[in-house]
């Protein structure tokens, strides 16, 4: 691996053969998480295979999505879209009657040209529930990247004007959370105005209040989040506003709150790991001119409470295949915590909108002086898998596709898409990240005593 | 269009990569969209599969949609072709392909030319087909291939055996209980001293499919998967098929007496009744279940829904053997209804034929059977209305391809369908039993 001895990340791009989910698997959290919407996937049989599949047990509890599958008279135009449409949205209304309906716009669509845009402006008038349109489709994007496409479609939903009940509304909810708190922040509590803030991405409710909290801590108190707990409560997003990601995958939705809500986009790392969270309130403080306060002993405190997995983790080298646009930073903490990446395949890198994430993992390379790494973006999985092979590293994350034929051949594996579901976000959450890393090290001190290392044939 | 949750079969090409992966060093590469491949993710985990899926995609993205897929398909082909060294590589449409009507079969034929390996255009519609009957159809498209190619070439093998021998046809990959209903029927062949000439698709290599008409007969324990094959196989070469799925006393017995008719010599033949005759006096009485249930309560009430196959199957074993009352039966395979009417008629009272799990479920809790056999929805159904439910079919999940041997059909099958039938059957009744003692309990 030539590659490693050089000064400066190497980026390439191979053949774009990977497995990854399909991006509208985004309505497995995303329903979850916005809790007065319905999804409606409007694909064929092959996407709701995916989703029944993908799903698991969750497609048993009656989700609120559903497949709008096309059939053969939808595909050759006898059918109107139109009509059939509106006639889906009717019965969703009637059993289910969301505050909104997001149509999901799949490969079929974008081949057959479906207008969903020009369509869901007459049906919403109509049925009288917004309905809201995010083209996330395998032809264009990968896994996690269904989310922003969703999120950047929420946006134009979001209200401009301030208003003067909602301001209510949430000094109401932010006395609720008063027992989280001391009395001495109750104090300052008060004077706390809301900084022209808002967050974007969708993280479970316990997390996204986990990260509000260690910003008021830092006297900032952001304005709002996007995706919120229902879609009636969607922040006020004005001209001027600052905007941060939590996520990696969302450079839609920031590219959208720049160009069309004409917000500033706050460049920072992301809140992954101790350093990463670290980093971010750092830069999200610098912005405001707040001078932080005792985020490097927090930062300390969290990497001790680790010490009893870093000595499993130290030393060892780690793959990244790639498939949900979390690799960065994931590779950026555990370089951080003393592995060695030898490669992190990427589905794809924005590096406008992960530039200080790239930055931050060139860093942490050279302040733990290991080899940096070679970013492979749309990696080509049977290239990738000769790699591996002749690079036998300690850990390989991957999807469930090649998991157990790695087990197989005596490298262990890490299964991607638990990352996606984990709540890995924050400061107290860093230990989430090395349980799952470690598991598979573990288990294998575990098991090597009386197992055999290949059973292959 | 149609609301849709859930779905009982897959779309076309995973019928057809199931067939692909089935074989040995067969590789399909399907014509779609990223993401399409999560059949690799099934496979893996469902099967729990040591080798590498051979299915890999040619993306189709938006470049493809603006120019299309140009040199795209035929690069990877040849290039899946020196990597891998497949005998045959199936190219594999998706819904996605199926609207963009590219030229599939112009790129096949200028792949083939430069690839060493065989290369076929997998011949489904994705609109019009299920997962079952495409896997049918490729089955029948690759053993087609293979003999005609033979043939031209004269290396088919015509002469039968000397010693009687069958072909096992439809064992394929994601298959409920395939494996383990494989090795039953193989122990069974051996006993029987039958030679098994070829299974397949599973585990087979497509040179091997040249020796198929030397096989006194087919063996088709499931009608989904191998029909189209068989009709082919007695068309072209006399060679006739038992299809029927060996499941339960009566139906098993059947089974072996039909062998039987395929035997020419006497003590062949003398030999397999007493074999039936030993088998079923020694293992599968069945009477204890029966006095068991008779005991406790009136005739117990059963639904059963699933694959025309084993539903038809089971309901007869449930009928006739165990003296169950089938209140309604059903099957989600619409193309197969006819069979499955004649099949059913005479076992029970209500026959039902819908892919729509929601028809299925309203039945369920309108009927309230005492008993659910079913698939993984079904199972669901029954945990919300709080009625056993034991999975005798497919759509499945990973708790249903177990370790253990557990096959349905034979002898040993008999006894797992009996260890299933009875546990389903008592949970209820060690449930209620339960909660009337823990009322008394809280009194004290």
């Amino acid at each position: 691996m030539s590659q490693l001895e050089k000064s400066s990340l190497t980026f390439q791009c191979e053949t774009g053969n990977y497995h990854t989910f399909c991006p509208i698997s985004c309505v497995a959290w995303l329903y979850q998480k916005i809790e007065d919407s319905f999804f409606l996937v409007i694909g064929t049989k092959t996407c709701g295979y995916f989703l029944q599949n993908s799903m698991g047990v969750m497609i048993f509890a009656e989700p609120r999505y559903a497949m709008a599958e096309l059939e053969e008279s939808d595909i050759s135009a006898q059918l109107n879209d139109y009509e059939e449409l509106k006639r889906l949205c009717l019965q969703i209304k009637n059993d289910r009657n969301p505050s909104v309906i997001v149509f999901i716009g799949t490969c079929t669509t974008e081949i057959i040209k479906m207008d969903l845009e020009g369509i869901a402006p007459k049906l919403e008038v109509e049925v009288g529930i917004p309905i809201v349109v995010a083209r996330a489709n395998g032809l264009d994007y990968a896994f996690t990247q269904g989310e922003d496409t969703v999120l950047a479609s929420l946006i134009q939903r979001c209200p401009t004007e301030f208003i003067e009940k909602k301001e209510k509304t949430q000094t109401f909810f932010s006395n609720l959370n008063l027992f989280t708190k001391n009395k001495e922040n109750l104090e300052s509590e008060k004077n706390l105005k809301s900084l022209p803030l808002i967050l974007f991405g969708s993280l479970p409710e316990l997390i996204a209040n986990q990260l509000q909290l260690e910003l008021e801590n830092q006297n900032i108190k952001i304005a709002g989040w996007l995706p919120t707990k229902t879609y009636l409560e969607l922040p006020t997003i004005e001209e001027g506003y600052y905007v941060c990601g939590v996520n990696p995958f969302l450079s839609r939705t920031a590219t959208n709150l720049i160009r069309r809500r004409k917000c500033k986009l706050i460049s920072a790392p992301f809140p992954i790991g101790p350093d990463g969270t670290r980093a971010w309130i750092e830069k999200i403080c610098s912005i405001f001119n707040i001078e932080p306060n005792g985020l490097e002993e927090r930062e300390n405190n969290i990497w001790k409470s680790l010490e009893s997995y870093l000595p499993l983790v130290k030393g060892k080298s780690v793959f990244f295949m790639g498939d949900n646009l979390l690799e960065l930073s994931l590779a950026r903490f555990l370089i951080r915590c003393g592995m060695i990446v030898p490669e992190i395949g990427i589905p794809y890198l924005d590096k406008r909108y992960q530039e200080a994430e790239i930055n931050l993992l060139e860093e942490t390379c050279k302040k733990m002086n290991v080899p940096l790494p070679l970013i492979i973006e749309k990696p080509d999985n049977y290239a990738q898998l000769k790699r591996i092979e002749k690079y036998r590293p300690d850990l390989v994350i991957t999807g469930m596709a090649n998991a157990n034929p790695l087990e197989a051949r005596g490298i262990n594996t890490k299964w991607s898409v638990e990352f996606t579901f984990a709540q890995i976000h924050g400061f107290t959450n860093a230990r989430d990240i090395l349980e799952l890393v470690t598991r598979s090290l573990r288990r294998k001190n575990y098991v090597q005593s009386f197992c055999e290392k290949e059973l292959v044939e | 269009m149609k609301l849709a949750y859930w779905m009982y079969t897959g779309p076309a090409h995973i019928g057809t990569l199931r067939i692909a992966s089935s074989f040995k060093n067969v590789h399909a590469i399907m014509h779609a969209p990223l993401g399409d491949d999560y059949f690799n993710v099934m496979r893996s985990m469902l099967e729990r599969e040591r080798e590498y899926t051979p299915v890999t995609t040619s993306v189709v993205d938006r470049n493809v949609l603006a120019r299309g897929s140009q040199e795209k398909v035929i690069d990877n082909i040849t290039r899946k072709d020196k990597e891998e060294k497949p005998d045959l590589i199936i190219l594999t449409p998706t819904c996605t392909s199926s609207i963009l009507q590219e030229d599939l079969q112009n790129f096949v034929e200028r792949a083939s030319i430069d690839s060493v390996a065989d290369v076929l255009l997998a011949d489904v519609n994705h609109y019009r087909v299920t997962e079952l009957q495409a896997a049918d159809k490729t089955l029948y498209q690759i053993v087609k291939f293979y003999i005609d190619k033979n043939a031209k070439t004269k290396n088919l093998e015509l002469k039968k055996t000397k010693i009687p021998s069958i072909n096992l046809i439809g064992i394929s990959t994601l298959g409920f209980h395939n494996n383990h209903d494989t090795r039953e029927l193989k122990k069974l062949f051996s006993n029987l001293g039958i030679n098994i000439n070829c299974i397949f698709p599973q585990g087979a290599k497509v040179k091997d499919l040249r020796n198929l008409p030397i096989a006194w007969f087919n063996i088709l324990p499931y009608r989904e998967i191998g029909i189209l094959t068989s009709k082919f196989l007695k068309r072209e070469f006399e060679v006739s098929s038992i299809t029927m799925l060996p499941m339960g006393n009566i139906e098993f017995n059947k089974f072996i007496l039909k062998i039987s008719n395929f035997l020419t010599f006497k003590n062949e033949i003398n030999f397999i009744l007493n074999f039936i005759n030993k088998n079923t006096r020694k293992l599968l009485n069945l009477n204890w279940i029966k006095r068991e249930l008779k005991s406790n309560q009136n005739r117990k009430k059963a639904i059963i829904f699933g694959s025309s196959n084993h539903v038809a199957t089971l309901a007869k074993m449930l009928s006739k053997e165990i003296g169950i009352e089938i209140i309604l039966c059903g099957t989600y395979c619409k193309s197969d209804s006819q069979w499955f009417r004649e099949q059913v008629q005479n076992y029970c009272n209500e026959i039902l034929i819908t892919e729509d799990h929601t028809v299925i479920g309203n039945q369920i809790s309108k009927l309230k059977p005492d008993v659910i056999f079913g698939t993984q929805m079904e199972r669901h159904i029954g945990k919300r209305l709080n009625i056993p439910c034991g999975v005798i079919s497919s759509p499945i999940h990973i708790q249903n391809f177990p370790l253990g041997y557990k096959p349905m059909v034979g002898y040993e099958g008999a006894k797992y369908l009996m260890d299933l039938i009875y546990n389903t059957l008592n949970l209820k009744n060690k449930k209620n039993t339960f909660s009337l003692f823990k009322e008394k309990i809280t009194i004290t």
